[in-house]
């Protein structure tokens, strides 16, 4: 397609054209073809609506970090939760008023001499009840591969740099299992109360690719 | 086969295992990298259907004991550039452990 030149001078009110550009979203893939052919077919066939479709995915789209960093705050104000926490996820979960999960949750603590960061290496697992939909470079091949092989590396293009002395534990989510990082209580939060402390809880220090807010 | 029948569970916490160096082709989720090294039960999650079954329409039962199974990044990259405690755990079914000999 040709472009007519034309010039933007300063307060210029002459219409003129822009260069048509492609849209980014014209390309029906094979994957995008199969999936449209079978929602149709399961709705033809009255397994369920297009109503049941786009509730199901407003419920995905209005979970978000802030359910993960609920748990978290409670877990670093109450003992006996962050107890019940790290030994058994889904029901600290229901304890702590939320949905228990489709999957087995574990949570690994960040100690001073360990720093947890969590991986699926071959698709892109993901607490998503207590996270949402989980972030592009997460199911970017980049991340699921250099992870395993480089973690420091990684983490400090996050700008997260972990020192010798604690060890990195990778955790590769490839089957059944859900992970959530319980981040080191950031100093300074002396007294505060939950709700307070959730603020500070970031999506991505609960991946654990880096530490949550300074207060 | 009732769907709470489950293969036994033949290793426990701190067992030694070698993930078996196969490569079938299918849904598989044990990682390449993986294959053919040694790690440690960190532990066992639970009982789960197979999912290299179930991936092909049939049940996956009975179900198979999962373990986490922890790796020495050293034992996964031979120049591995980290600090000597790092550590992978990954997500492992029985039937591709061996009791390490």
């Amino acid at each position: 397609m040709s472009v007519e030149p034309h010039i933007h001078a300063e307060n210029d009110p002459t219409p003129h054209r822009h260069p048509l550009r492609p849209d980014h979203d014209d390309r029906l893939t094979h994957h995008k073809a199969m999936e449209i052919a079978l929602r149709e077919l399961l709705i033809e066939k009255g397994v369920f609506t297009a109503a049941d479709v786009r509730r199901q995915v407003e419920d995905m789209d209005s979970r978000t970090p802030a359910q993960g960093a609920r748990v978290v705050a409670k877990a670093w104000s109450d003992p006996a939760f962050k107890k019940l926490l790290l030994t058994d996820g889904g029901e600290a979960c229901v304890a702590a008023g939320l949905e228990r999960g489709p999957y087995k949750l574990i949570v690994v603590e960040n100690t001073p001499d360990t720093h947890n960061v969590i991986v699926c290496t071959l698709c892109s697992c993901y607490p998503r009840w207590l996270l949402g939909l989980p972030p592009d470079w997460y199911k970017s091949r980049a991340y699921r591969s250099r992870l395993v092989r480089e973690p420091r590396a990684v983490l400090r293009e996050f700008g997260t740099e972990v020192p010798d002395h604690v060890a990195v534990r990778v955790h590769d989510s490839t089957a059944d299992m859900r992970y959530l990082v319980l981040p080191l209580r950031p100093a300074g939060t002396e007294g505060w109360d939950e709700q307070r402390l959730a603020a500070l809880v970031t999506r991505d220090a609960m991946i654990g690719v880096s530490a949550p807010r300074a207060p | 086969m009732p769907a709470d029948k489950a293969v036994e569970a033949r290793f426990r916490t701190g067992d030694q295992v070698t993930v078996r160096e196969s490569y079938p082709l299918g849904h598989v989720r044990t990682p390449f990298y993986a294959r053919g090294k040694v790690g440690f039960i960190e532990r066992l999650c639970g009982f789960y259907p197979n999912p290299e079954e179930r991936a092909y329409g049939r049940s996956g039962l009975p179900k198979e004991p999962l373990y986490r199974v922890r790796f020495r990044q050293s034992d996964l990259w031979p120049n591995y550039a980290g600090a000597v405690g790092d550590t992978v755990d990954i997500e492992i079914y029985q039937h591709w452990l061996e009791a390490r000999t």
